[in-house]
Parts: C-alpha cells; sequence; structure tokens
C-alpha cells in the first residue's frame, strides 16, 4: 500500500505550483487555471484522508468541491470576456484604470 | 435524521424572494420594473419579521449542520438591514447606469441568503458554500456595470483574490477534516476537548491556512491590497454593500468557527492574530490618510476598521466577542452611509469621488453634507455617536482580557485616523467651489437610506445599551 | 517499495511534470491541454484512493466541462502574442513555491500516527455509497450548493451576455 503522507505531500507540491501559478503570471486565463490546480491539490488531499479515515464524507466533500470549481470558472470565464470588451487584452498588468 | 425546517426560515425567505424577484423580472416591461426593488424590500422586511419573532430560540437541523441561535439571528438582522438599505440606494441608481434591475435585486438577495447560512453555519462544508454563493453573487455585481471599465477590472480583481483565498481556505479545512475525522463543528470541537496525546501536526497548518483565508475575506493587512482597487470600481451602493455585509458575514464565521469552536488551539494564533491586529489598524490608517479619493480613503478607512474587530477577536472571552457584535453593529450605518452619500454625488460617467468635490458641500446640500458628517464624526470615534460607543467597548475589552498594548494602540490609531476624516468636513464646510448642480441620481430612497443610517448612527451613539445587551445574549446562545 | 508504490510514483511524477508545464508555458493552449493531463492525473489518483465513483466524476465534470469551458473561450477571445518571461519575477515566484511546499511538507509527514488506509467495504466510494452519504448526511450542503450554481448560471449571463 502506498502511505497517505505520500499522497499529502504529492498534493501540498501541486498546490504550491498553483500559487506560483497565479503569483507569477499576467494572462488571466492561465491564473485560473492555477486556481483550477489548487483546488484539484485540496481535492487528492480530502480524497486521501477518506481512504484513511475510511469515511464517505471526504469524496462526498469533493463533489462540492467540484460544483464550486465549476461555479467559479463560469464567471471567472465570464469576467474575463467582460474584462476583454473594455481592454482587448487579458493581462492585469494593463488594466491602468484602477492602481494594481 | 431530524430535520426541522424552522431554522432554515430566514434563510429560506430570502432565497424564495430573489427566485421571485429573478422570474417575475423575465414576464414585466421595462418600466415596470421599480416594482422587483419594493418586492425585495417586501421580502428583506419579512426576513426581519421571522428573525425577531424566532430571537432566542437555540435550534440546530440537519444533523446540527445548520443553527437557528441568537448568534445567527443578531447577524441575519445586520445582514438584511444593510441588503435593505443597499437596495433603497439603487433604485435609481441601477436605472441610470444600465445594469439590469431584476438580476441586480436578486443577487443581492442570493448573496444576502449567503451570509445568513455563513452566520448560522455549524459545519465547515454548509460554511464554505454559503460563502461561496455570497462571493460569487458579490462578484457578479461588483462587475454588473457593464459600460464602466473599472466595473469590469474591479470584478476581476476581486474574483482573482476571493478564488485564490478560497483555496487556501478549503486546504484548512481538508486539513482539519483530516486530523479530526469530521467538518462538524460539534464534533471537531469533541475531538479538541478529548484528552489524548497528540494532535497531528496539520491541524495547527490546517488551522493557519483558515487564518489566510478569513484574512483576504476580510482585508486584515497583509492580504488588504485588492480592497481599495475593487471598493473603487464597484458600483457605489455595491461597494457599501461589501464593506459592510460582506465583512459582517466574514467575522460572523470568524467568531464562530476560530473563536468558539476551534478555541482549544487559541495559544497557538494568539500572537498572529496581535500581529494581524496591529499591522491592519496601523497601515490602513497610514494608507487612509495619502489617499486622493475619498472612495479609496474609504476603502482604506474599512481596512483599519478590520483592525479593530480583530482586536475583539484577539480578546476573546465574553467582552471581546460581545463588543466585536455591538462593533459591527456601530460600524454598519457610518460605512454604508459614507458610500451612499457618495453614490449621491456620482455623475453620469465621471465618477465625483475626490476630496475636491466636496468643496461647498455645506453650503449646497445642507442636508447630505451633515449626514455625511456625522458618518465621518461616528467612523473617527467622536461621542455621542455609534462609532465612539463601538470603540469604546472594544478597546476595553482589550484592557480586560490583559492587551493593553493593544487597546494603546488601537487609541493612537483612532487618533490618527482623526485626520483624513475631518479633512473631508473641512472640505465640505470651508472651502468653495466643487459640485455645481444636481446629480443624475437624485431619487427620494436614496435620500430615505441616508437618513436612516444617519439616525441609526446617533442611536447606536445615544442610546446603546438595548443593542450591546442583543450583542451580549447573541454572544452566549454559542455555549 | 512494492508494485503499488512504483505506480504511485510514476503517476506523481508525470502529475507534477504537467502541472509545472500548466504554470510555466508561454502557450495558453499548450497550458490548457497540460491541464488536461493533470486533471486525467488526478483522476486515476483517485481510482487508487478507492474513490471510483469520484474519479469517474473528476473526468465528466473537469476534463468534460469546465476544460471545454476554458477552450472555448481561449477560441473565442483568441489571445495573440507570447506573454514575456521575467526572469526576476519568474524566479522570485518559484521562490515563494518553493517555501511554500518546503514548510507544508515536513508538517504532512506525520510518522507517529498509525494512518495507513482502512480496509473498507467493497461498496466504498462506489455510486451507491456516495449517494446514501450525499442525500443523508450532506443534503443539506447538496440544497445551497444548487443555489451556488443557479447563482452562477445568473452571473455568467448577466457579464457575458452582450449589450443590445
Amino acid at each position: 500500500m502506498v502511505p497517505l503522507d505520500y499522497y499529502l505531500i504529492l498534493s501540498a507540491i501541486i498546490f504550491a505550483i498553483g500559487v506560483v501559478g497565479v503569483l507569477i503570471r499576467r494572462n488571466l486565463i492561465i491564473v485560473l487555471m492555477s486556481i483550477e490546480l489548487m483546488l484539484n491539490a485540496v481535492n487528492l488531499t480530502f480524497i486521501a484522508f477518506a481512504n484513511s479515515l475510511g469515511s464517505m464524507d471526504g469524496q462526498v466533500i469533493v463533489f462540492f468541491v467540484m460544483a464550486v470549481a465549476a461555479a467559479e470558472a463560469v464567471i471567472g470565464l465570464a469576467i474575463v470576456i467582460s474584462v476583454f470588451r473594455h481592454r482587448q487584452s487579458l493581462d492585469p498588468q494593463e488594466m491602468q484604470l484602477l492602481k494594481w | 435524521m431530524d430535520a426541522s425546517l424552522i431554522p432554515l426560515l430566514p434563510g429560506a425567505q430570502v432565497l424564495l424572494t430573489a427566485l421571485v424577484v429573478m422570474l417575475l423580472d423575465l414576464f414585466i416591461d421595462e418600466h415596470e420594473r421599480g416594482l422587483l426593488a419594493w418586492i425585495s424590500l417586501l421580502g428583506l422586511a419579512l426576513c426581519g419579521a421571522e428573525a425577531i419573532l424566532l430571537w432566542g430560540s437555540s435550534e440546530g437541523t440537519f444533523g446540527d449542520t445548520l443553527l437557528l441561535d441568537n448568534f445567527a439571528l443578531f447577524f441575519t438582522q445586520i445582514f438584511i438591514a444593510v441588503a435593505a438599505l443597499t437596495v433603497l440606494s439603487s433604485m435609481r441608481y441601477v436605472r441610470e447606469t444600465g445594469i439590469h434591475e431584476g438580476e441586480f435585486y436578486s443577487l443581492i438577495l442570493f448573496a444576502t441568503t449567503g451570509m445568513i447560512v455563513m452566520a448560522a453555519a455549524n459545519d465547515l462544508m454548509v460554511f464554505f458554500l454559503g460563502l461561496e454563493t455570497m462571493s460569487v453573487a458579490v462578484y457578479v455585481l461588483t462587475g454588473m456595470w457593464r459600460s464602466s471599465a473599472r466595473s469590469s477590472e474591479a470584478a476581476m480583481k476581486y474574483f482573482l483574490m476571493g478564488a485564490f483565498a478560497t483555496g487556501f481556505l478549503l486546504y484548512g479545512i481538508a486539513l482539519i477534516y483530516g486530523a479530526t475525522g469530521s467538518t462538524n463543528l460539534n464534533q471537531i470541537s469533541a475531538y479538541l476537548l478529548e484528552p489524548q496525546g497528540q494532535w497531528p501536526p496539520y491541524l495547527f497548518v490546517g488551522g493557519l491556512l483558515l487564518l489566510v483565508g478569513f484574512g483576504f475575506k476580510v482585508g486584515a493587512v497583509p492580504f488588504h491590497f485588492w480592497i481599495p482597487d475593487v471598493y473603487e470600481g464597484a458600483p457605489t451602493p455595491v461597494t457599501g454593500f461589501m464593506a459592510v455585509a460582506v465583512k459582517a458575514a466574514a467575522f460572523a464565521a470568524w467568531a464562530r468557527i476560530l473563536m468558539h469552536e476551534l478555541s482549544p488551539l487559541d495559544s497557538d494564533w494568539a500572537l498572529p492574530l496581535r500581529v494581524l491586529a496591529i499591522a491592519t489598524m496601523t497601515i490602513g490608517n497610514l494608507l487612509a490618510i495619502s489617499q486622493p479619493s475619498v472612495k479609496r480613503m474609504l476603502a482604506y478607512s474599512s481596512i483599519a476598521h478590520a483592525g479593530y474587530l480583530l482586536i475583539g477577536i484577539v480578546a476573546g472571552e465574553e467582552w471581546g466577542s460581545t463588543s466585536l457584535l455591538f462593533y459591527l453593529a456601530t460600524y454598519a450605518p457610518a460605512t454604508f452611509g459614507a458610500f451612499a452619500v457618495i453614490t449621491l454625488l456620482t455623475e453620469q460617467d465621471k465618477p465625483k469621488e475626490d476630496y475636491g468635490h466636496f468643496a461647498g458641500l455645506g453650503f449646497k446640500r445642507p442636508f447630505v453634507a451633515m449626514a455625511m458628517s456625522l458618518f465621518m464624526l461616528s467612523l473617527a470615534g467622536f461621542p455621542p455617536l455609534a462609532g465612539f460607543t463601538g470603540k469604546f467597548h472594544i478597546f476595553r475589552s482589550a484592557i480586560i482580557a490583559g492587551h493593553t498594548d493593544l487597546a494603546i494602540i488601537g487609541v493612537l490609531n483612532s487618533l490618527l485616523s482623526v485626520i483624513y476624516y475631518l479633512r473631508v468636513i473641512v472640505m465640505m464646510y470651508m472651502n468653495e467651489g466643487g459640485v455645481k448642480g444636481k446629480s443624475f441620481i437624485e431619487s427620494p430612497y436614496l435620500y430615505t437610506a441616508v437618513g436612516l443610517a444617519a439616525a441609526a448612527t446617533i442611536y447606536l451613539g445615544v442610546l446603546p445599551m438595548r443593542t450591546l445587551e442583543w450583542s451580549r445574549s447573541a454572544f452566549s446562545s454559542l455555549f | 517499495m512494492n508494485g503499488a508504490q512504483v505506480g504511485f510514483f510514476i503517476l506523481a511524477g508525470l502529475l507534477i511534470v504537467s502541472s509545472l508545464w500548466v504554470v510555466f508555458q508561454r502557450n495558453v493552449v499548450h497550458s490548457a491541454m497540460a491541464l488536461v493531463a493533470a486533471l486525467f492525473l488526478v483522476a486515476i489518483l483517485f481510482l487508487t484512493l478507492n474513490a471510483p465513483m469520484v474519479g469517474v466524476l473528476q473526468i465528466l465534470v473537469y476534463a468534460g466541462a469546465i476544460m471545454v469551458l476554458f477552450l472555448f473561450v481561449i477560441m473565442f477571445l483568441n489571445p495573440i502574442g507570447l506573454e514575456q518571461r521575467r526572469r526576476l519575477w519568474w524566479g522570485f515566484g518559484a521562490l515563494a513555491g518553493l517555501l511554500l511546499a518546503g514548510a507544508l511538507v515536513p508538517v504532512l509527514t506525520n510518522g507517529d500516527a498509525p494512518r495507513d488506509p482502512v480496509v473498507a467495504t467493497e461498496l466504498f466510494g462506489g455510486p451507491e455509497e456516495l449517494a446514501r452519504s450525499l442525500f443523508t448526511d450532506f443534503v443539506l450542503p447538496f440544497e445551497i450548493a444548487s443555489i451556488l450554481l443557479l447563482v452562477a448560471i445568473v452571473g455568467a449571463v448577466v457579464l457575458a451576455k452582450r449589450e443590445p
């Protein structure tokens, strides 16, 4: 069997990669994808704990996290479209109306 | 499983109103849309009446994942009062700015539903879904002024920061779930009270990640940088809604989750919380002084107020929590009122937000200037206004809990804040020029909202005892 | 090291590589493709953790729905031009990530507590068990999630609809 620790460490690494993506990227769509990566890392943690605790709770929670991720992706992409209508750019640095 | 539906009543009432408004919007003519605002107000009033009738009840439902207690009802009252004021102050605004009315009101109501769930949640998952419902609705509200580029960009920034914070919050929930085996707060606190050897180390990290997530949501320094841009870009009535109701909802969940149920971990986050409180007050105030725009100044001042509220959290115990709830009640009318005054001064495509635009207001529009002065003095903490009693109890609780240094830093910060609040009043009464005629948002409802906020500011300052008593019984219902 | 562990390390290595690809790739479409790969790998990891139903949902919801939405928006906006690699800033971000991972990994390595997988029943992780839990213990969050999705639908229409 693969110990629980391995899964937890793997998801911590994926979470950190997602955080890096949000911090460094200047393309809104890639920032959104990095956030999805963070949520997936959290899902992996939940499933690993559910397996080790032998309870279904963690798996059901992942189901809800997917619903939340879907809602956030939809809203995020809608906002991207509405920003793009004004700016013709996906670079948040170019949003000069409000100081970043 | 027991499934009494009564605890769902306040939330369900607001949700039902939201659905009615959303569907009715499809069937009525353009010029009859004003009706939707009245339906929203009616629904909120019904919810308020229900909350008053249910006051004193203490009931859990769906396996104690949702509680109806005085704590939840106290916050429900704050949320619906702010939501009602938001609807009142945007009745004319939405039409003039081309925001879709039906969706606007129903999203305000959906966000309020999410907040009510957050304050009543006794399960981390229920809390999380309530938070997301609120957040998603408010992201959309921020970006709803479609013809304004600032509004879209503010929505983008708010969304990115919010989703980023969600990641941290959720990771915290995952680690707490792994350590304790449950997301239900009753079971988590039962686990924490069990005398047993070692807690797994990731329990603390989970708590810390939760703290980071909350820090983002309430805008505590160093997670505050999104606040000024988002508050400035959002349609002004929505800014008022965000600055008051969203912040109150985050603090409600914070109080229930971190202060009460996870209190065995208190000693571990006392230090980070102290640092957070001091940094938030001081940096919020220092940055507020240098702002050229009143709207941005208010954004930074709301950061500073989050810092004062954090003192209540650090102080903890009965006094800290009671004063936290009371402070939120006193902070609400003054902050919302100040944003409503800015709404009142809005001109088409020209945001009237600089200090210069307030020049001479005292002579041209005495009522507006008087109300704005009240709000500024209250936020600065002058007696006998609401802000004074709120601050008095917060600092007193800090001293009782033995955090005299925090109280002193808080008082010094309040003195510092007088500089920028008085600057608005000086502008209004001692300068000439500024706004010429009437703004394009002249509506009796907006004046009503400003008047109500001003009345509440005076009432809470002069006769605070009843609300203080409510805060205390709200807090004690947690036990 | 047994077979299951070898399999885990292969999957973990691939997942880390594809996640890095998502974050450090300059071309948006390549990033999206790498994300699809990462989501599939996570789904396979779910299968190894006795969560077959959630694994299937992962592919249906994420790879099936969310990624299609991403690709659709990328095509719709058709952003031309690659992002500059600003070495200093990217290096700083990578350092922050290393610090975060470095802080998280030691606390997650929990040596003493015997937390190896509990052997569960046959049904564990199947649709039956998931549905039973979902519609009894979690029926309230389920309803709130439906409100959340409704808000998202309304919001997306309001924001992305073309003005008349």
